[in-house]
């Protein structure tokens, strides 16, 4: 269940419709990080179509993409594939701190000083 | 006061299974005008229309409904058959109880209400309606063809094989078109001039074809088997008549400097030209931008070297107007622009080229002879990559939605015809999907990949960096081996997009017809009527419809000239009968209705009125003419006075038939 809404999250987060693809593969011809990437940018669309969101979150390509946009100008079919890696990037960046605050933890960090504010926000933003 | 004769059909089980037909029939007797209802089984065959025309003529009916299917089905067959007992076909309706009904309905009780309900509506309409009669103009025998390419010789050709007179008007000096610039024709790879010019000689010689070439459309009046039409047959500076085309001119010339329009401006040619070797009518032309004579007076050498005085500097456009009862669009295509693809590097080096301009770099009349050697040094190249769908099945706004459908089977012909002529050049192609369906195509795209050892790729290219060794370095995705590809390549050529031919728009608002968002002409029907547009009188042929490859357009261009020739066989055409019609007591010429007919119908007149004691007064007011109109009733509505009115389908009617509906 979990992993779905991860997958809607991401598509909608990446602000870009890849079922458009018409799998040229203009983007990884002229990706400038081609060769450090285990998953290719085209791949990124491939499989966010086919909803393999986790085997993206493990990639390293994340992490090597320049965010050069160069894929996102040369995209024939307007698929933008850099806002795809960028929406997996932000899933993970995410995810990395999804323990740091539960619900039950909340009413010990209650304090004068911390604004109630602040509590709230760290909840919504990293237990999502 | 109308005498109506209702007949309910039961469709077998189509109406009757959801629809009481006895009593629909029966509930329909009371109706004002009603003298007579019945139903049976099929109404369509011979036996019901026996049955209405029996009725008719014991019951003297002044009017029919008949509750059937959809009035696109039999409402034909129900007029004639009316027509047929002595009243006028106008005055059946027809009562929709199987789409509308039936079709969609499945309790029997809501079914038979909404029946004798649409019954009741046909009723009240019929009770309004009038005999109404089609009017009827001549035809003009004779045709007109707008562009001179293949589709528009083939076109002309079978017109005038039937014995009808046609004008060819080309924009260009000489017929032929895109066909003309080809090397060679794929699935059989002959050459494209051998079988195109014989075709053009034929039209030369052809008695019944009149060639206005280095023409273009000045304005189009007039309506189906009544077009006038003007035609501005530009200044060539030559005497046509005295012009022998032995070209003594084209090397008298000392303004050599022109870019050669037929050979996609690879190379140049002088001011005064004939376009090249086949070229029909074989005259020369003065590009008057260029010659110094025409700019600043001083030159004159081609006049003085001309062994036939054929050479008037002094020449003026001419206008021409004629008459026509059909025109034929066959405006052809162009070569999208590039400008917006600098990652192919088309701007940047002269070393890569589109397709079209390697078809010229590949012709023995092309700038090289037919030696197929790289522009920028003129070197013979040793790798050639090809990239396809350039500008193609773009929707980024850079290039063109669609498909061009040529392309890859072109781009196999170049591949194949340049590693036959030189095996030493490697050849590869970046692909997204080889596109051949058609007979022989996909066996002969396989040939390139399995005898011709063409190197496909799937994958797209990215950027193609022109090298300070001055080879190309083309880097691009190789999708089936994962992977992304450098090469070094000394030529890269580009199946580029076709896009309508540019003037195409203003030929289409000449003629009053539609274009759809691609620039292409919209056909009546997609599938069954393709070759004819939706204004009347109109037909299209060749690429100015939809991206087609020279089968097809000769196919198209036949097609559209049987269409052609069924019309000019008619003496007569019967219009439609239910036309657009203004009260003109009530019209205060305000142009509305003018500017929503869409078929050019609505002019103004100005008219004198009798006011009475002797006085008169003038004024503007609109006239339909019935010859054009095709009953839409588009100024009904916008006609903000209610003036215009459409027959048959009057306001008043409508009225009547809305109420039927409501009245409970």
């Amino acid at each position: 269940m979990e992993d779905k809404y991860l997958l809607s999250d991401v598509k909608r987060y990446s602000g870009t419709d890849t079922s458009a693809c018409m799998r040229c593969g203009k983007c990884s011809g002229r990706c400038p990080a081609y060769n450090d990437m285990d998953i290719k940018p085209h791949q990124f669309v491939t499989l966010i179509e086919r909803g393999d969101i986790e085997k993206l979150m493990q990639s390293k390509s994340i992490w090597t993409c320049l965010s050069c946009m160069a894929c996102v100008e040369r995209c024939p079919r307007n698929v933008a594939p850099a806002q795809v890696i960028e929406a997996v990037r932000d899933a993970v960046v995410r995810q990395q701190y999804a323990n740091k605050i539960k619900a039950e933890d909340i009413p010990a960090k209650i304090d004068e000083t911390i604004p109630q504010q602040l509590l709230v926000s760290a909840f919504r933003k990293y237990n999502k | 006061m109308q005498r109506i004769g209702v007949f309910v059909c039961w469709c077998g089980s189509n109406i009757a299974a959801t629809v009481d037909v006895e009593r629909v029939a029966e509930a329909v007797k009371s109706e004002p005008g009603v003298v007579f209802s019945t139903q049976y089984q099929y109404m369509c065959s011979e036996n019901g229309q026996q049955l209405i025309r029996q009725a008719i003529k014991e019951h003297n009916l002044t009017g029919v409904v008949v509750c059937s299917c959809s009035p696109r089905m039999h409402e034909a067959t129900f007029r004639k058959t009316a027509e047929s007992a002595g009243i006028n076909p106008y005055m059946v309706e027809i009562a929709n109880i199987r789409e509308q009904v039936s079709w969609i309905h499945k309790d029997i009780e809501e079914g038979t209400e909404k029946a004798i309900i649409l019954a009741r509506t046909a009723i009240a309409k019929v009770n309004l309606n009038a005999p109404l009669t089609a009017g009827e103009t001549k035809v003009t025998k004779r045709a007109l063809v707008i562009g001179g390419g293949i589709a528009g010789i083939q076109s002309a050709l079978d017109i005038a094989e039937a014995g009808y007179e046609v004008d060819i008007v080309e924009t260009k000096p000489t017929i032929g078109g895109r066909m003309a610039q080809l090397d060679k024709t794929f699935p059989t790879l002959d050459c494209a001039a051998c079988i195109l010019t014989p075709k053009m000689v034929d039209v030369a010689q052809n008695e019944k074809i009149t060639l206005y070439t280095y023409s273009e459309i000045e304005d189009v009046k007039g309506f189906v088997g009544n077009f006038s039409v003007k035609i501005r047959k530009k200044a060539r500076y030559i005497n046509e008549d005295a012009c022998t085309g032995c070209g003594v001119c084209m090397n008298a010339c000392p303004s050599k400097k022109g870019l050669n329009e037929f050979n996609q401006g690879l190379n140049n040619r002088p001011a005064i030209y004939i376009p090249f070797a086949q070229a029909i009518p074989n005259i020369a032309v003065i590009d008057p931008q260029q010659c110094l004579k025409i700019k600043n007076g001083k030159c004159g050498l081609c006049a003085m070297k001309c062994p036939s005085n054929a050479i008037d500097y002094t020449q003026t456009d001419e206008i021409v107007e004629r008459e026509y009862g059909a025109i034929v669009v066959a405006t052809g295509y162009k070569t999208i622009d590039l400008d917006k693809f600098g990652e192919y590097a088309y701007n940047e080096s002269k070393d890569v080229v589109t397709s079209l301009e390697l078809e010229r770099l590949m012709n023995a009349a092309g700038p090289t002879k037919g030696t197929l050697l790289r522009p920028s040094d003129g070197e013979h190249p040793h790798d050639i990559t090809f990239i396809q769908c350039v500008g193609s099945r773009d929707t980024s706004g850079c290039g063109k939605p669609y498909c061009s459908k040529i392309c890859c089977m072109y781009t196999a012909k170049h591949a194949m015809l340049i590693r036959e002529k030189y095996p030493d050049v490697k050849v590869h192609i970046f692909y997204i999907d080889v596109r051949t369906p058609g007979k022989n195509y996909d066996e002969f795209y396989r040939r390139a990949a399995e005898q011709y050892g063409v190197d496909y790729i799937k994958g797209m290219v990215g950027k193609v960096y022109p090298q300070p060794n001055g080879k190309l370095l083309v880097q691009g995705s190789d999708l089936i081996n994962n992977e992304q590809v450098l090469i070094e390549s000394d030529m890269v050529v580009l199946a580029t997009a076709i896009e309508p031919e540019p003037s195409v728009r203003r030929i289409a608002t000449l003629l009053t017809t539609s274009i759809d968002t691609n620039n292409f002409l919209t056909e009546a029907h997609a599938k069954l009527r393709p070759v004819e547009s939706p204004t009347a009188g109109i037909f299209l042929s060749g690429v100015c419809q939809g991206p087609k490859d020279i089968p097809e357009t000769v196919s198209q261009a036949s097609a559209c000239a049987a269409k052609v020739i069924g019309l000019l066989a008619k003496n007569t055409l019967k219009g439609n009968a239910c036309v657009a019609g203004p009260d003109e007591s009530m019209c205060n010429g305000c142009s509305v209705c003018a500017n929503v007919c869409p078929y050019g119908a609505i002019t103004y007149v100005d008219k004198e009125f009798r006011l009475g004691g002797g006085k008169t007064e003038t004024r503007r007011v609109s006239q339909v003419n019935q010859a054009i109109c095709q009953g839409c009733g588009a100024c009904t509505v916008a006609c903000p006075s209610g003036a215009m009115d459409l027959k048959g389908f009057a306001n008043k009617q409508i009225m009547a038939e809305v109420e039927a509906i409501c009245k409970r």
